[in-house]
């Protein structure tokens, strides 16, 4: 954990190994063999199978798990806040070793108010919009007997703890005023109010920007050394967890499958899941040339399914007749840890699933680009006023490279994928070339072959595909439409979509609520390649997803891009999965280019100050050490920028007058690598260390 | 390569919106108790005539305004015609005319709604405000002045309580169209230059049939009470037929002597059937905006 004060000191600290491993003291929470179903048409839905934990005073424990592994259900059984249907079978959970199941409605009430806060992912729908946030931080006060005035002067204490620079602007304005970022510590202040003795924290960043995200864990760190309270951190990362947490319990299908302190979990996993899941998170550093990801196959037992063995069964390769037949018990490891797997001494042994050969680039770094961009700005108007969304973007896309496209949220990654989409017109001046010809700012100008030649693969794939619309008539209607095929021949080329993206043809007659995110991802991905495209632009296409689907996901980009030579504009805020995929990497801050370059050296710097810092942001697992560099407030209004370099506001290299009144040039310091800032390169190559070489992932079997 | 399986497992296909819904509706009480009161009228309807016990349009002058017995359930109304025929007859009429011009209106409504939210700016503005124009005048004053204007038939009637509906279907159509113009899959359909007819017919429409459903009951219910009304002032439904709010019109003056049997009875058919298809709408409505 990071020590706050030296995190201030200088805005750069080491990471510093988590406090010595102690004796758990006397704990704050016991979960002891918890289970519970949901009564659904007088049925009972078994959803959590078997949860044992504790938390310690002034400790604390991340809870991992895939989306609908029973982590959110398990946090709000704490505070028995179930909904009506819920059946809790056996089991309890003590807070402070008072049973919370026994407990009436005012002794709950009390609980809720005192003992146990929580904080939840969306701090947007946690703050009343109709209230100003100093009263609504006050009104905690109230509640507990404080005066008006008295409760006022505690909210403002209160925000000032949770770092926020102005608390009586905060105060005044409404919660819609306020950044998700600033949000969230106004919850979290709220959440402090009574000085609980537990906060549950359930994905508190997830809707989070990288640098916002990291801001907000710091204060996390250093309000639990400061309140001593306990923390249960709940979320899908691990990465995030192992940097925040002494110990992590590792959740599947409603059991707690692994258990044990977050370093020996991360770097010797003692349970094929835990093994599975973190081979498919791409590793620091690792790209496509390393090899594809490893994948977990199949999907996780539905709520309700009779399990009479191992949960984890079905998906694992090391399974033997027993784990179908006997549920295995918790086996206790060396170091105070546990697994619930017959093989956990072999669990590192899990074989790969994705053995495939090493991807070679397909881009070619000589010769005519792509697409080339040149003096591409956006301007949109808000109340009046011109507000800059891209700002004189030059740029090229090679033929069958894949461009990574990174930036804060309102940096304008989606503005200049919109545009080059044809959606958005860009400011006149733009010019944008595809093989050469000149690209129609409106794509109801564009000619056939340039709409087949651009299509994208959208964020979201629930949205993404028309509800009402059968798996096979919204792969088809791209096909009629593109490349004007019907009957027997648009059949065939359907069949072959579906087997080129991995889609059982036994899918096509289904509608998309039939389907899985990452299944659904995969017809997007089906449609999007319908017309033969020369550049896809995927906006952010795993964020929705799971980590073991998203490996299959990235690995199924990168298969088409060596099978069909596509080339990729790629976006998105998670820096493990663009330099994984990303031959290339362009970083953009308030919609200016502020760095391009190859991956490999983007990544290994030396880098654009801002590059630094959302490098550093990013949660990595553990044994790989970075420097911290922290950015401090919000990325600045574009209605308006910064004078000079628009980054100096927040630049953690900040020279002095120059960056305030010059803005830097877009110069190529080395050769393909391009940085705007002041500092000559070598100068920032002494300030910046270069990163560690990629660590090894662990439990790969030794060959 | 042996992968390939990966996460290819539908989820079970009971989970399928349409089929929850059903089921919803068949043990929501308030829409079964709806059904069975439409159905009645309904059925009234169809095959009223071979139900009834005397001739409903058979005058006898002999039995004028004689109170409920074991003849005449009802009474007799002013020219000694059964009440109770009557009322069971003029189920027609009024569920022939309310529910082919709530279908207009929801057509046309559907329609506007649809172009309005789908390519919005200036043509949105153009048509909404020439829906509130329409939206301010009082139902009854728009539908007598078109009957006025055209003349008083079942199918002018049907035009012009269709024509009066329009704008409000039209008004939520737009707000259900709105929201679902900023799915994904619209813009994947822009990225395929489909023209503006297939995107608001085959790609949203289908969308935004749940809210299309739910307001269709609501007006039917208005405009069962639209075409009473009409009828009752003499612009609706015309004699001789056995229309409740004609009816009304001809019957209400003997109220003041005490003779209530002739307005009450198709007063209560008037009021079921409005009933009936609220609580229809209700069910709907709980099970398609959760």
């Amino acid at each position: 954990m990071m020590d706050s004060s030296k995190a201030s000191n200088a805005g750069i600290a080491r990471s510093v190994p988590p406090a010595s491993v102690g004796e758990v003291r006397d704990s704050v929470l016991e979960v002891d063999d918890f289970r519970l179903a949901f009564q659904v048409r007088g049925r009972d839905r078994n959803a959590i199978r078997g949860v044992s934990f504790s938390v310690g005073r002034n400790d604390s424990y991340g809870l991992v798990g895939e989306s609908g592994c029973g982590k959110s259900t398990v946090a709000l059984a704490i505070v028995k806040y179930l909904p009506r249907n819920a059946h809790i079978q056996s089991g309890a959970i003590r807070v402070n070793g008072a049973d919370v199941f026994q407990m009436g409605n005012a002794e709950l009430r009390r609980l809720r108010a005192t003992t146990v806060s929580m904080v939840y992912q969306n701090p947007g729908a946690a703050l009343n919009p109709a209230i100003r946030v100093g009263d609504q931080v006050a009104e905690t006060f109230r509640v507990s007997g404080s005066h008006r005035a008295e409760a006022l002067a505690r909210a403002r204490a209160m925000l000032v703890k949770v770092q926020i620079s102005d608390p009586d602007g905060v105060m005044r304005r409404y919660p819609h005023q306020l950044s998700g970022g600033m949000q969230q510590r106004v919850v979290i202040a709220m959440a402090l109010a009574h000085n609980p003795a537990l906060l549950i924290l359930d994905e508190p960043t997830t809707g989070l920007d990288a640098t916002v995200e990291a801001e907000v864990l710091d204060l996390i760190v250093a309000l639990r050394k400061e309140f001593g309270i306990s923390i249960l951190l709940i979320s899908h990362n691990l990465g995030l967890v192992a940097r925040m947490c002494r110990r992590i319990g590792v959740l599947y299908a409603g059991r707690l499958v692994e258990e044990g302190s977050s370093d020996a979990v991360l770097s010797d996993p003692r349970h094929p899941y835990t093994v599975g899941l973190l081979r498919a998170v791409p590793r620091w550093g690792t790209s496509k040339s390393h090899g594809l990801l490893d994948t977990i196959p199949g999907l996780p037992p539905a709520i309700g399914a009779n399990i009479p063995g191992c949960v984890f069964a079905d998906r694992c390769g090391l399974v033997q007749d027993i784990c179908q037949q006997q549920e295995p018990q918790l086996f206790e490891l060396d170091g105070g840890r546990t697994s619930r797997c017959f093989f956990h001494e072999k669990a590192h042994l899990l074989p790969t699933v994705e053995a495939g050969p090493k991807i070679a680039s397909r881009a070619m770094a000589v010769g005519a680009p792509l697409v080339r961009v040149e003096h591409l700005s956006k301007t949109f108007r808000q109340d009046g006023h011109p507000v800059k969304g891209v700002v004189d973007v030059s740029l090229s896309i090679r033929p069958g490279e894949a461009l990574g496209l990174v930036g804060e949220s309102g940096s304008g990654k989606t503005t200049l994928a919109r545009v080059l989409l044809g959606l958005t017109p860009p400011d006149a001046g733009a010019t944008i070339d595809i093989e050469g010809k000149a690209l129609r700012p409106q794509i109801s100008d564009r000619p056939d072959d340039q709409i087949r030649a651009l299509q994208m693969v959208f964020q979201n794939p629930g949205g993404s595909l028309n509800r009402r619309h059968s798996v096979r008539r919204i792969i088809g209607r791209a096909l009629t439409r593109l490349i004007g095929l019907a009957g027997r021949a648009r059949e065939q080329r359907i069949l072959e979509l579906a087997q080129s993206v991995r889609l059982d043809r036994a899918l096509l007659d289904l509608w998309p609520v039939q389907l899985s995110g990452g299944l659904k991802q995969r017809v997007a991905i089906a449609r999007a390649f319908a017309g033969e495209p020369r550049l896809v632009i995927a906006d952010e296409p795993t964020s929705a997803l799971d980590v073991s689907v998203q490996a299959a996901i990235l690995n199924l980009l990168v298969k088409l891009q060596a099978d069909k030579g596509v080339t990729y504009l790629f976006i998105s805020h998670d820096l493990g999965v663009v330099r994984y995929l990303s031959d290339r990497i362009a970083v953009l801050y308030l919609g200016r280019l502020m760095e391009v370059g190859d991956a490999e050296t983007v990544f290994q710097g030396p880098h654009h100050p801002y590059t630094e810092a959302l490098l550093s942001a990013a949660p990595i697992l553990k044994g790989e050490t970075r420097e911290r560099i922290r950015l401090h407030g919000e990325i600045p209004n574009a209605s308006a920028p910064p004078s000079g370099c628009v980054f100096h506001t927040r630049c953690p290299r900040f020279i002095g007058d120059i960056c305030v009144k010059e803005e830097p040039p877009l110069a190529e310091q080395e050769p393909g690598h391009f940085i705007r800032c002041h500092h000559p390169i070598e100068e920032l190559r002494r300030m910046q260390r270069p990163a560690p070489a990629p660590a090894t992932v662990p439990g790969e079997p030794s060959r | 390569m042996a992968t390939a399986i990966d996460e290819l497992v539908a989820l079970p296909a009971r989970q399928v919106a349409r089929r929850e819904r059903l089921r919803l509706l068949w043990h929501s009480p308030t829409f079964l108790l709806g059904l069975v009161v439409v159905a009645f009228w309904v059925l009234c309807a169809l095959v009223g005539r071979l139900l009834v016990p005397h001739d409903p349009y058979l005058p006898d002058l002999l039995s004028r305004l004689k109170p409920p017995s074991a003849a005449h359930w009802f009474g007799t109304d002013d020219i000694g015609r059964d009440v109770f025929s009557r009322v069971i007859v003029g189920a027609r009429g009024i569920l022939t005319v309310a529910p082919l011009a709530t279908l207009l209106g929801t057509v046309a409504g559907t329609s506007i709604g649809l172009v309005a939210g789908y390519f919005r700016g200036i043509v949105d503005e153009v048509l909404m405000r020439v829906v509130d124009a329409f939206l301010a005048v009082p139902v009854v004053i728009t539908g007598m002045l078109g009957l006025v204007a055209l003349g008083p038939s079942t199918a002018t009637l049907i035009l012009v309580i269709g024509f009066v509906f329009t704008p409000l279907i039209a008004r939520t159509v737009r707000a259900a169209v709105l929201a679902e113009r900023e799915m994904e899959y619209v813009q994947a359909g822009r990225l395929r230059k489909e023209n503006a007819l297939y995107m608001m017919f085959v790609e949203i429409l289908p969308n935004v049939l749940g809210p299309v459903l739910v307001e269709f009951t609501v007006r039917l219910g208005y405009a069962i009470f639209a075409t009473a009304t009409l009828s009752f002032l003499g612009f609706g439904i015309q004699p001789p037929a056995a229309d409740w709010g004609l009816n009304l019109h001809d019957q209400y003056i003997y109220l003041t002597g005490g003779l209530w049997w002739p307005v009450l009875f198709p007063a209560l058919a008037i009021a079921t059937l409005v009933v009936g298809v609220n609580l229809l709408a209700d069910g709907l409505a709980q099970v398609y905006e959760r």
